[in-house]
């Protein structure tokens, strides 16, 4: 019998798909029907020639849950490709995120200081509020937004995570 | 049929390029295809495609009464010939009918194809008339599905439909048309000019997948066959090639419900069927193996029993078209991806090459170890009454009467005399029998036996029946009059959902709650109201003629077998117990063996 260790480790998986009606509920339902993790999910259409989208999803699940994970993925029809981007190798991942502040004075003056630390953009501002747009990995995102929840954090929005493969090779 | 005067249309007789309806590309879509009988009921939503059907001669359309029964009867045909299944039905309550027949597809790997009416395109998401979310609703339920919102597609998907159904592991594909689509013109675009999706399952094996196999089929000392549907999947071909490699190993082979037929079972190597009421000797040689090789079967939870004590000392072989059917309940060593035919063609290719030779003292005492499960007579009862028939024994009886028949297929519907069938009846051969095995859908086996009979009219067609069971879908009564199928319908009637008293009287302290059956039909009056022949078996006695006579009669019957209204079904691993918890007999008690954790399961 395979040893196979029970250690639950989150995982991100690119999925590359037919860009057709319904597709997007294949992924899901798949997810929910049989009870796997999404962490987040990220979806947009990559090559217009051949009608092609990729979806990004970050799952967690011991090694034999992610195997299954990929197998049924792999299973769906529209499917082309599916890779554990976090097992095949190196790999960046990048969130965005859009982070909405309100304050005065002390406080909008350090949380204008912080975001120049993250390298955080300010998109938008009033007398009163900053949007800003911070781009890094999930850990630096949440971080940023952890930092801005006591100078006056109002509202957050948040793509989920893209990933692509280092070096040469293509999804 | 007599009615068929309408004259046949442009559409159909023209060339087909251009200037088809919607409804005419369908027809020749499914002509092209090869099909010769679909299964349905008509409605708004579908009327274009039914005027199309009443206008030509090369499909014959079979009208159910449900289209439940339009589900389960495609299903029958196509599990008794290997083709796939059609169907069709309206939009709304048609579509919704057909969802537990789909799930049932879909659960038992059954190729079909369901083409449902839609309100028009324009309508759709206005809660029009008769309008559900079909492909919103089935997605979880089929292989795949298809909304047509352009006629010009339509072709295509209909060829590719097919193809999905009917490759790798296959499965039920529903094809959604709206009125208006199947109304407008468009192009037909015929199937050899239909570029195949890039959908492209594996067939072939790996070749050093193969040479590992050899080599632990070649080093085993207590080796087990554990074939299973997959293997009726594969085809004929699939069935022989397990028969010539079992014989040419020596090693012992088991199958699963879903795999009866596909192994000769009247052959000494036969172990029965494995399982929760599979034969003692089959689950303890699982239990106890030190290699089993799993060949298109996937260690269903009737199977495995406690996962964790599951054949803990063996290493596992597992052949199977769909990847994920390996490592998702039980970890294998090896999984080998590819078709049953392809592989075992493989297997036996490098097994001759290499003159393997099975390590046969091992093999002796292992066969040694194997016939003294054997003994203990598992599927024995108690056959001293005379006054009682005893559903084994009715069991025993029709196979005995009816096993030089040249060609008796078998469906089922679900419950205690679907497992006493599984155990009593024996297949030599693959697509006879015909059950409902991962839904467990109760009155899947009449229409089953419908479709069954339509694909093969010279066939002897029964459906072991329950009675609660066959009241699920007893209108196809009416299907099986109006066609003159000759369908024979075998009641085991113990006047209990017997599988579920027998459950309750093992796990909830005999609380019969809500599974006895008040007030049933007289059966042998319900035949004769459907045209058809009642007949009555109270006494052993009587056993022999009413079933000597059952099959004398042209006609179809319904045979209400009054049986044991207080038997059990046994060998049984109750859920949640391991292979060697079994009970054998009603002597044995299931409260040591059931834990908390398996009083859970069902
Ligand atoms: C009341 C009741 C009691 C039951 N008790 C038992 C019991 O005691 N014993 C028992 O065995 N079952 C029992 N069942 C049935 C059980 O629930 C499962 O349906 C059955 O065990 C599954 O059979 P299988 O493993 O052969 O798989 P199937 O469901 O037939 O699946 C076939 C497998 O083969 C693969 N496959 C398909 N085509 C190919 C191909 N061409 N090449 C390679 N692989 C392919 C598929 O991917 C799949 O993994 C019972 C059911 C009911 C309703
Ligand atoms: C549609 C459906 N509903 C409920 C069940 C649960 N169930 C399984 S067996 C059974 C009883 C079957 O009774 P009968 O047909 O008389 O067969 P018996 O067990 O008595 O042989 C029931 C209710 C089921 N399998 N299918
Ligand atoms: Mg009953």
């Amino acid at each position: 019998m395979n040893t196979q260790s029970a250690e639950v480790n989150a995982h991100t998986i690119s999925v590359l798909v037919d860009n057709e009606p319904g597709v997007l509920a294949r992924v899901i339902g798949l997810f929910s029907g049989r009870g796997y993790n999404i962490e987040s999910l990220t979806v947009a259409e990559v090559n217009l020639k051949e009608n092609l989208s990729r979806i990004t999803v970050v799952t967690s699940g011991t090694p034999m849950i992610i195997e299954q994970i990929k197998a049924q993925l792999t299973r769906l029809v529209p499917v082309h490709k599916v890779a554990d981007l976090t097992v095949d190798g190196p790999h960046v991942e990048r969130e965005l995120a859009l982070v909405k502040v309100k304050g005065k004075g002390e406080k909008r003056v350090e949380a204008l200081r912080i975001a120049d630390i993250f390298r955080a953009h300010a998109l938008d501002s009033t007398n009163e509020s900053f949007i800003f747009e911070i781009v890094g990995k999930t850990a630096k995102v949440d971080a940023f937004i952890d930092l801005m929840k006591p100078l006056g954090l109002i509202d957050v929005s948040r793509t989920g995570v893209v990933g692509i493969a280092r070096g040469l090779g293509a999804l | 049929m007599a009615l068929r005067t309408g004259k046949k249309t442009m559409s159909t007789q023209e060339t087909p390029e251009s200037g088809m309806t919607g409804a005419a590309i369908m027809l020749k879509a499914l002509v092209d295809q090869g099909v010769t009988d679909i299964f349905g009921y008509p409605g708004g939503a579908v009327l274009p495609l039914y005027d199309e059907l009443f206008n030509q001669n090369s499909i014959r359309h079979i009208l159910v009464r449900q289209e439940g029964g339009a589900v389960h009867a495609a299903e029958g045909y196509a599990r008794s010939t290997g083709k796939v299944g059609v169907v069709l039905v309206t939009s709304g309550p048609g579509a919704t009918n057909a969802v537990t027949g789909l799930t049932d597809a879909l659960m038992d790997s059954i190729p079909l194809i369901c083409i449902s009416g839609q309100v028009p395109t324009h309508l759709i998401g206005n809660d029009a008339f008769q309008e559900c979310d079909t492909t919103g609703i089935t997605r979880p339920c089929t292989k795949h599905n298809y909304l047509v919102k352009d006629v010009n597609d339509l072709a295509r998907v209909m060829h590719e439909a097919f193809y999905v159904a009917q490759s790798g592991r296959p499965g039920p594909v529903l094809i959604d048309l709206p009125k208006d689509v199947a109304m407008a013109k468009g192009t037909y675009t015929a199937k050899q000019k239909v570029k195949p999706r890039h959908y492209n399952p594996q067939v072939k094996a790996d070749p050093a997948k193969i040479e590992q196999a050899v080599d632990m089929i070649a080093r085993a000392k207590r080796p087990i066959i554990y074939a299973g549907g997959g293997v009726i999947n594969s085809g004929p071909q699939a069935s022989k090639l397990l028969t010539e490699f079992t014989r040419l190993t020596g090693y012992p082979c088991t199958l699963t419900l879903m795999g009866l037929g596909a192994y000769p079972a009247n052959d000494k190597q036969y172990l029965g069927m494995v399982g929760m009421h599979g034969t003692y000797e089959s689950n303890m040689a699982m239990h106890h193996c030190d290699l089993m090789i799993a060949v298109g079967s996937r260690f269903d939870d009737r199977i495995t029993g406690r996962l964790d004590a599951f054949s803990p000392g063996s290493k596992k072989i597992h052949i199977d078209i769909d990847p994920s059917s390996i490592n998702k309940n039980v970890p294998v060593d090896l999984g080998v991806v590819g078709d049953v035919k392809s592989v075992l063609g493989d297997i036996l290719k490098v097994y001759k090459a290499r003159k393997v030779k099975p390590d046969q003292k091992a093999l002796k005492g292992w066969w040694q170890q194997i016939d003294g499960w054997r003994k203990r007579d598992c599927l024995s009862y108690d056959k001293s009454s005379t006054k009682i028939i005893k559903p084994q024994y009715a069991i025993e009886r029709l196979y005995e009467l009816t096993k030089k028949k040249k060609k008796v297929l078998i469906t089922t519907e679900v419950g205690q005399h679907q497992m006493w069938a599984a155990q009593h009846f024996h297949f030599n051969k693959p697509n006879r029998w015909m059950t409902s095995g991962g839904l467990g859908t109760m009155g899947y086996g009449l229409p089953a036996a419908v479709g069954a009979q339509i694909a093969h009219p010279d066939a002897l067609v029964i459906d072991i029946a329950g009675e609660a069971s066959i009241m699920m879908n007893i209108q196809e009564m009416s299907t099986i009059a109006q066609y003159r199928l000759p369908v024979k319908v075998f009641i085991l009637n113990n006047q209990y959902m017997g599988m579920v008293r027998q459950w309750q009287e093992l796990l909830h302290g005999g609380r019969y709650s809500e599974s006895y059956m008040d007030s049933l039909p007289d059966f042998v009056k319900l035949a004769e109201s459907f045209g058809g022949v009642g007949m009555r078996a109270t006494t052993p006695g009587e056993l022999d003629d009413l079933i000597k006579e059952m099959i004398a009669v042209d006609k179809s019957v319904i045979a209400d077998v009054c049986v044991d209204q207080m038997e059990n079904c046994f060998p049984m691993i109750p859920s949640g117990a391991a292979h060697n918890e079994m009970l054998l007999g009603p002597n044995d008690s299931a409260e040591q063996s059931v834990s908390e954790e398996g009083m859970v399961l069902v």
